[in-house]
């Protein structure tokens, strides 16, 4: 069975001449099925730029990118639109949900650009919710939401397509403790139950959480290797 | 399949901030309603003006002087002029009126009132202008021969000078010499720029007397016997003045029938509605690109919310479909309105005119009200769907 995430020589380029900054410069990434990931990193040694990629909301200046087989290099955007909706969950750092919206509406978004009629929809959604603990919270907009709860309608909104990955960009970043704890645990249990997740961290006791740990180094894998035990 | 869940985005995008909203529907409603009530005022004055001038009958000629030119003489038009246009000569003419017509301020008790058109005739000239009398009588020849200072006086004249009194018998001062009011036209409304009621007719001498002196007459209208005897009666009229003038080449008086006056005046009025239609354009323009205005700030303002749909699986179509339908429902729901609002004020009568509707009008400001939703929607819904989802999402 061919790994879900194959990265091979991946560069990104931002701007161009004298001015270029090199965010990723030729690299290397095989994520399995049913892996736990952190990445980690200082700012700037471009592991938001791999996760973006990885999550098909930025395109790679050069190198391959192999989602579940699928070469994303040959897709164009209406392509990538459909992937980002089928594949992939995105978990942000700062939530980014659609605000004035309802939790419910907000899950219920990637079903309806997925073509999901109405019931079945609200059902998923519904069960997307629960599974975040958040059913007392269908209609509640973003702004009646603390950060925590807010964050758990986000992977609510990532879960509900049962994706092949989950991609969490610092998912923890705006918690407080007890909010960080729900929110760890959640992934874990998505993680449990054999979803792949990838998240990036610069705390190491979230990094804890996950079976394997990437360091990425100037653009480059620096280090790759079970927690704890970097290799 | 998603057409309809995108809809409901786009009204959720509109309901969301309603205040927004309701002032860029009232910018379309405005410029929708102003081009159908400028239209249709523009139309009911030309429509009142053919109306008055037809109600003339199409059996009038009325011949007018020229201004004196450098190096030619001008003779004026007398009253033996007109005298001379009834005759063996012209077997087509039925009537020649001398009229002559001033300004005049009429006073009764410590009332005045400035009278726009005080005109001297004799008694055909009631007949060839289609006045029927009201109340009392018209003045007869023998009151032109006598030059009785009596005067016939028109519907507002009555009702400014002689408010809640019965003018007949009453004794009015014009220019300080009194006259005595023997009749009230019956009223004619409006000609569209000119009050027709705002009159007075008296005897051609009287007036002559009291008034205007003895000049040039202002016009003699002359009536010919059938609408099919007018070309004939205005070759026979000519003839007879260039004789009377001794006309070689340029006659120093200008004949118009009823057609040319009709074609000038139309003229005239067709003027005045394209020049209001165009203002009204205006309007709508401006309607339209507050509509873009709005929709760029619009956009500028949800490219975050742009990039979190892309970051779920938006496709540039749906996104694309979505500003659009905003944009085309804030422009059809404005038009709409606009024409609600055209119609309702087109009922009254504006600045004294009737608007008369012009069904093409409401539908050319309706359909150019939905192009300009999806024509001026287009630029900053394109620009919103080709953001790249990362872009948007780190748009501060």
């Amino acid at each position: 069975m061919s790994p879900v995430i194959e990265v091979r020589d991946l560069r990104k380029t931002y701007g161009a001449g004298d001015t270029a900054v090199h965010a990723l410069r030729g690299l290397d990434l095989t994520v399995e099925q049913g892996e736990y990931i952190a990445i980690m990193g200082a700012s700037g040694s471009g592991k938001s730029t791999l996760l973006n990629i990885l999550g098909c909301l930025d395109v790679p200046t050069s190198g391959k990118y192999l989602l579940d087989g699928i070469d994303t290099g040959d897709f164009d955007e209406e392509q990538l639109s459909l992937l980002r909706n089928r594949k992939i969950g995105f978990v942000f750092q700062s939530f980014n949900l659609v605000p004035r919206t309802t939790a419910l509406a907000n899950v219920e978004l990637p079903l309806v650009y997925a073509g999901v009629r109405r019931a079945q929809r609200r059902e998923r959604a519904l069960a997307a919710l629960d599974l975040v603990g958040l059913t007392d919270r269908t209609h509640h907009r973003p702004n009646e939401l603390s950060g925590g709860q807010q964050q758990r309608v986000a992977i609510a909104r990532a879960l509900v397509t049962s994706p092949a990955i989950v991609l969490a960009d610092e998912p923890t970043g705006n918690l407080d403790t007890d909010s960080s704890r729900e929110v760890l645990g959640i992934l874990d249990r998505l993680n449990a139950s054999g979803r792949t997740v990838v998240l990036i961290t610069h705390e190491d006791s979230v990094a804890a959480h996950a079976m394997r740990t990437v360091r990425v180094v100037d653009g480059c894998v620096h280090s790759d290797g079970v927690a704890g035990v970097l290799v | 399949m998603r057409i309809f869940e995108i809809a409901a985005f786009a009204v959720r995008g509109l309901t969301a901030n309603k205040m927004r909203s309701g002032l860029t529907t009232l910018g379309i409603l405005i410029g929708v309603a102003s081009v159908i009530l400028l239209i249709a005022v523009g139309n009911g004055a030309s429509s009142a003006v053919q109306q008055s001038i037809a109600g003339l009958g199409t059996n009038i000629l009325t011949i007018s002087p020229l201004r004196a030119q450098p190096g030619s003489t001008v003779k004026p038009l007398t009253t033996a002029d007109a005298a001379a246009l009834v005759g063996p000569d012209s077997p087509d003419v039925k009537y020649a009126s001398p009229v002559v017509s001033a300004q005049a301020t009429a006073g009764y008790g410590t009332t005045s009132y400035a009278i726009s058109q005080f005109i001297g005739s004799d008694p055909r000239y009631f007949e060839t202008t289609n006045s029927a009398v009201a109340q009392g009588n018209l003045f007869s020849d023998n009151d032109v021969q006598q030059a009785r200072k009596v005067v016939v006086i028109g519907a507002t004249v009555a009702t400014q000078l002689f408010p809640g009194l019965d003018p007949i018998g009453k004794s009015m001062l014009v220019n300080n010499i009194p006259f005595t009011v023997i009749g009230v036209l019956a009223a004619k409304g409006s000609s569209g720029l000119q009050d027709a009621d705002d009159m007075a007719v008296a005897p051609l001498t009287t007036t002559q007397n009291a008034l205007t002196g003895y000049g040039s007459l202002t016009q003699i209208v002359v009536q010919a016997r059938s609408a099919d005897a007018l070309p004939n009666a205005q070759a026979q009229v000519t003839t007879i003045l260039n004789g009377r003038h001794k006309i070689t080449t340029t006659p120093d008086y200008r004949i118009l029938s009823q057609d040319q006056l009709l074609t000038a005046r139309t003229a005239t009025t067709e003027t005045f509605t394209v020049l209001l239609a165009s203002v009204a354009a205006i309007s709508l323009l401006v309607g339209g690109i507050g509509i873009t205005n709005i929709m760029l700030v619009t956009v500028t303002e949800r490219i975050r919310e742009i990039g979190i749909r892309k970051a779920v699986g938006a496709p540039r179509s749906s996104i694309l479909g979505q500003f659009l339908i905003e944009a085309t429902l804030l422009s059809l729901f404005g038009g709409a309105l606009g024409v609600a609002a055209g119609l309702i004020g087109s009922q009254f009568t504006i600045a004294g005119i009737k608007p008369v509707l012009v069904p093409s009008s409401v539908l050319l400001a309706f359909a150019v009200s939905a192009l300009i939703g999806l024509f001026f929607g287009s630029y900053p819904a394109s620009r919103a769907a080709k953001l790249r989802p990362i872009e948007a999402l780190r748009h501060e």
